[in-house]
């Protein structure tokens, strides 16, 4: 009967339709979505690899803290003996924490395998673990929750497709990738919003966030001539020249003074806040 | 769940809540007047051996009244209802002597900016803070709404307060809470995936308390800005 | 058979010489009939859909947080471990809205309707542009088919709410949706052409092709209805093409129509949407009071109460229905001096609706009512939209809209007359219609049993919404656990989710239902329900070109029970005096 012909068209053309597929969602989910993988040049020998490492200090005194208020929410609130302060510095002993740091110049047009261990981002207590993390382009990014609450995760990239997605129970991971070097990336949750953390995608895998004690180690270099750059959330960047030879270490020691102005880094789309006329209708 | 309005602790609301029962009442009487009459016609009127339909096609007097009847109930209701919202709208209704607090909505949160020392809002001394809305009651408040980003909704149930926080516009509303407790502010305008989560305290102080807790929070302000 | 037959209105109309290829007939078809069918298939495949969003996002509701049964087919950025997210909580409800209003509720009222019935209730071969028709049908079905695509783009489906409010939906940043809305958009500027096509060729075939003594106060009230909504569709849906032209213009090349950056004002959208919008919503109510009215009239036996009062009701919802949208801005920070306004004149569009109840009430009033299923769903429209009607006046007063509005209540409000009313008017029009349509009949026990369970279950998932409302239960969100003032209605959201669950599943019967009777269901005479008007002088079905020689019209549709005849109906084309010779039965002039 006509009727059901119809009825089958419209069937066999939604399926069609339907079938296109493409991947959904924001940002490169799993591994497979990753950035082309270029010709690889084979991994740096070990037996000549090279090391930069170094210390960050910073002189002079560093703004204070700010107390951070979460008793709107308990279940993050809950989790803390003592009073939770803002990360823009993190000075111990005149060393500076959180100084991302990587290889900017030098590597020439060599390409790098991609690490396949995936990098880790918690969000525990209403706060990002860790605060700046570094990942390789393609490398895996595990996004987790470890709070009973809401939490989206909103990446401000202006390189890479930036995405948010939430996370609105304890236990949920979700996997990211991003094909393109950007440094930095903002990242927020929008509905805490002190939760900040700063993410560096490099194409090499050559990069490191200082730790508690201002220092930071890349190891497996290929012998040569780099430009190393630092970057600080709220000082900005600087970089210097160091060259190693086979197996050597090199230093990289930075200092960020109180009164010096350092390089700004663009990170993701600047705000735009609206205020407006009265309410006339 | 059970089938009644919040506590009400608002001026407003009481005057809410009388229209929202009178109009209760007078649908409660149309609604059984229709559904009863359906079931007596289904049952009175339905199909039987030797009986046949009456053949009319209508009647003025009956079209009439059930058209006035509703038409006057209609005119009623909306003058009633035009002076209600005029007291809680008019430019003229709202109160001279109001603490006036700013409320600033962006995914997904509520920033609440008080008028600091000086008790004047928009200079170096307002402070602000995140998810907390503090006032006293039997005062008259004003709320300045604004937003950054996305349509909100500023709503809090028991002082009977909705309003749409537009990007570009300054909406100001008022209300007077008429006792002290604990609630929260509800986003009630869908603005992404957080709306569901968008929610601040409401922590409704007796008078004195509130001064204690102003003096506070600007004595706080006053010694994190001489930093 | 060629004929060329002059019409009365001068339009000569040449029947097929040969029997038209398999596609051209049934597929790229032009006869009204063929349009008409194929609409109701595609409808009732995109109310399923439209059920379906709503079966999903009641589980959410009903069981917050927990893994849908068969929800782990769905990718991890809706739905990881079938866990429905936030953001995909939003697609679903935004697109259970759009689907069931544009693709369901209003092709379904009239796509399939106005198509299928005019031409054979005015007495007339088909449609004034048959072709015209079938590209309609061709640009719904697309603008469906890109919708419902949305789902499956990088971003995912609209997460703007069925309103698409902006800036939300022209930021895609803030909603986290880009290709799915320009989709939205494209497919409902579609949409809008297809029922512009529509509404060209109802209103110019109503006006110009009635049959000899068709005269417009002899017009069934369905076709008043439609000729009414193809009206109201002319002037409100392209306000709807304009805007979501000027949203996606704001999405993807850079103006600032409803952008606060740019100059842009947010409340602009609003206003153009809901000029659209309220209008819309008497598009959705309209066609299915007409079904209803011939329904009960032919199942009361007794002519329609007030036809006179009927039509000019119709005709003043109308009208009223392009001065009420500011009732749904009374808190978007509109001027309050406007919200004084709407409110008088949504106060004063309850009154048509309140004469029409009455009058169907005035009909059934000393009839002889017959509970064949159609009935069952007619009656049940009056008892549903009453309570849909009634709840409105409670948003009409706009004081009180400041506390409901934007919760349940409205939902209940929105389901009590777009559930309650329409679909329980598309389905007696369904049941009543299928015999002309297909040639058989719907068993009428099984219909009784699909009325029964949509009827209680329906209540049971849309009626506690008021009380919802009344605690403050906002609406689109994902989860109440956050709100104190909500913090008892998570039983009342599980009861619901299940009686829902339920409800699509009566749905899943009555597809089962339908298709089955299509097949074997007992076959049909022309006049199974002793109806009056032309289309009952059919065959069951109607063949291309419905008549060979067009009737002539001596009465109006409701002749029921006339006192001085035997039998108690009377077709439109019979002349009474030759019915009944032995009686004179007179119909006395100025009587419908």
């Amino acid at each position: 009967m006509s009727n059901s012909n119809s009825a089958w068209l419209a069937l066999v053309a939604m399926v069609a339709v339907g079938c296109g597929g493409g991947d959904a969602g924001g940002g490169d989910e799993g591994m497979e979505s990753g950035g082309e993988m270029e010709a690889t040049a084979p991994a740096v020998d070990p037996a000549i690899a090279a090391t930069i490492s170094g210390t960050i200090s910073f002189t002079g005194t560093a703004p204070a803290a700010e107390a951070i208020d979460m008793s709107e929410e308990p279940t993050c609130a809950d989790k803390y003996d003592s009073q939770p302060m803002t990360l823009g510095y993190v000075v111990n002993d005149g060393h500076l924490a959180n100084v991302f740091v990587f290889v900017s110049e030098g590597l020439g047009d060599r390409t790098f395998p991609t690490d396949q261990a995936s990098v880790e981002i918690n969000q525990e207590g209403c706060r990002y673990h860790p605060h700046v993390l570094g990942i390789q382009t393609g490398q895996p990014l595990v996004i987790h929750n470890s709070d009973d609450v809401l939490h989206n995760i909103n990446t401000e990239s202006t390189e890479n497709r930036p995405f948010n997605i939430s996370q609105p129970s304890a236990g949920m991971e979700s996997t990211r990738t991003f094909n393109t070097a950007e440094v930095m990336i903002p990242v927020k949750c929008d509905v805490h919003g002190w939760m900040h953390a700063y993410i560096g995608v490099t194409d090499s895998p050559y990069h490191a966030v200082t730790d508690a004690s201002g220092n930071f180690t890349i190891e497996g270099l290929p012998p040569g001539t780099y430009t190393i750059e630092a970057w600080h959330e709220e000082l900005g960047a600087q970089t210097m020249s160091v060259t190693v030879g086979e197996s050597e270490t090199g230093a990289a020691d930075f200092t960020y003074d109180e009164n010096a102005a350092y390089a700004p880094v663009p990170m993701g789309e600047p705000l735009v806040v609206s205020h407006g006329e009265s309410a006339a209708g | 769940m059970d089938w009644s309005l919040p506590l009400n602790i608002s001026t407003q609301g009481v005057q809410i809540d009388n229209l929202f029962w009178l109009i209760f009442w007078l649908t409660a009487v149309a609604f059984v007047l229709v559904e009863v009459g359906v079931l007596w016609f289904l049952w009175r009127y339905r199909a039987r051996e030797g009986h046949r339909a009456r053949y009319t096609h209508g009647h003025l007097g009956a079209e009439i009244v059930w058209t006035a009847v509703p038409a006057l109930t209609m005119i009623f209701l909306g003058i009633y209802s035009g002076r209600i919202w005029a007291g809680i709208k008019s430019p003229d209704s709202f109160p001279k002597d109001a603490l006036t607090i700013n409320v600033t909505a962006k995914q997904f949160e509520w920033n609440v900016t008080y008028p600091g020392a000086d008790h004047v809002l928009g200079n170096d001394d307002d402070f602000t803070i995140r998810n907390r809305f503090e006032i006293p009651a039997h005062q008259p408040v004003v709320v300045n709404l604004e937003s950054e980003d996305v349509i909100h909704s500023f709503f809090i149930p028991e002082l009977r307060v909705k309003q749409d926080a537009v990007p570009g516009k300054v909406i100001p509303i008022w209300f007077e809470a008429t006792q002290a407790g604990d609630f929260q502010i509800a986003c009630a305008e869908l603005c992404g995936l957080g709306h569901y989560s968008m929610r601040a305290s409401v922590v409704i102080h007796e008078p004195e308390d509130y001064e204690r807790w102003y003096n506070e929070q600007t004595g706080a302000a006053q010694t994190a800005a001489a930093d | 058979m060629a004929t060329m037959t002059a019409e009365p209105s001068g339009i000569p109309v040449r029947e097929e010489h040969h029997p038209q290829p398999f596609i051209r007939k049934y597929i790229f078809s032009t006869d009204h009939k063929i349009i008409g069918i194929q609409f109701l298939f595609t409808t009732l495949f995109f109310l399923m859909i439209g059920g379906l969003l709503a079966v999903m996002l009641r589980f959410q509701l009903g069981f917050p947080g927990e893994a849908m049964p068969g929800g782990s087919i769905l990718p991890e950025t809706m739905a990881p471990g079938g866990i429905i997210l936030p953001e995909f909580y939003i697609s679903l409800v935004t697109m259970h809205g759009t689907f069931m209003v544009f693709f369901a509720i209003m092709p379904l009222l009239v796509g399939v309707y106005a198509n299928y019935l005019i031409p054979i209730e005015i007495g007339t071969h088909d449609m004034a542009f048959p072709r015209l028709n079938m590209i309609s049908f061709w640009l719904f079905l697309i603008s469906g088919l890109m919708m419902l695509s949305s789902f499956w783009v990088v971003g995912g489906a609209s997460r703007s709410g069925w309103t698409q409010y902006a800036p939300l939906s022209a930021n895609p940043d803030a909603s986290g949706v880009f290709t799915g809305q320009i989709l939205w958009c494209l497919s409902i500027a579609v949409f809008g052409f297809s029922s512009l096509l529509g509404s060209i060729n109802y209103i110019t075939t109503i006006v110009n092709q009635r049959a000899q003594g068709m005269t417009w106060f002899r017009l069934p009230l369905v076709i008043w209805a439609l000729f009414i909504t193809a009206i109201l569709g002319l002037l409100a849906v392209p306000v709807l093409t304009a805007a979501v032209i000027m949203l996606l213009f704001d999405q993807t090349i850079g103006t600032t129509f409803f952008l606060p950056g740019g100059g842009g004002q947010p409340l602009l959208w609003q206003h153009l949407f809901w000029f659209f919008g309220h209008p819309e919503v008497y598009i959705l109510i309209l066609p299915a009071m007409g079904f209803v009215s011939e329904i009960i009239s032919n199942g009361s036996r007794k002519p329609i109460f007030g036809y006179k009062s009927m039509v000019f009701a119709i005709m003043a919802i109308a009208f009223l229905g392009f001065i009420v949208w500011g009732h749904h801005m009374f808190q978007s920070g509109m001027n309050p001096r406007l919200g004084m306004s709407f409110m008088v004149t949504t106060l004063i569009i309850a009154v048509p609706s309140a004469i029409k109840v009455f009058n169907w009430m005035a009909t059934m009033w000393g009839g002889a009512i017959k509970f064949t299923t159609p009935m069952l769903f007619a009656v049940g429209f009056v008892m549903l939209f009453t309570i849909g009607g009634l709840s409105g006046i409670f948003m009409a007063a706009n004081p009180v809209d400041i506390y409901i509005h934007d919760t349940y209540f409205i939902v209940a409000h929105i389901h009590y007359v777009l559930f309650g009313g329409s679909l329980f008017a598309i389905f007696g029009a369904i049941y009543f219609w299928f015999p002309k349509m297909f040639g058989r009949m719907i068993n009428e026990t099984a219909g009784k049993i699909h009325f029964a369970l949509t009827f209680i279950l329906f209540n049971l998932v849309f009626f506690p919404m008021h009380g919802l409302g009344m605690e403050g239960m906002m609406r689109r969100i994902y989860d109440t656990s956050r709100y104190t003032h909500l913090s008892d209605v998570q039983d009342t959201n599980t009861m619901i989710s299940i009686a829902a669950f339920g409800l699509f599943a009566s749905g899943l019967y009555f597809g089962v239902l339908f298709f089955w009777s299509l097949f074997k269901g007992k076959p049909a005479p022309d006049n199974p329900w002793e109806a009056n008007t032309l289309e009952w002088t059919l065959p069951s079905p109607p063949k291309h070109g419905n008549w060979e020689q067009l009737p002539t019209v001596y009465h109006g549709p409701y002749e029921y029970s006339h006192p001085d005849m035997d039998r108690d109906w009377l077709l439109q084309n019979e002349r009474p005096d030759i019915v009944s010779p032995a009686h004179e039965v007179t119909i006395r002039k100025g009587e419908a």
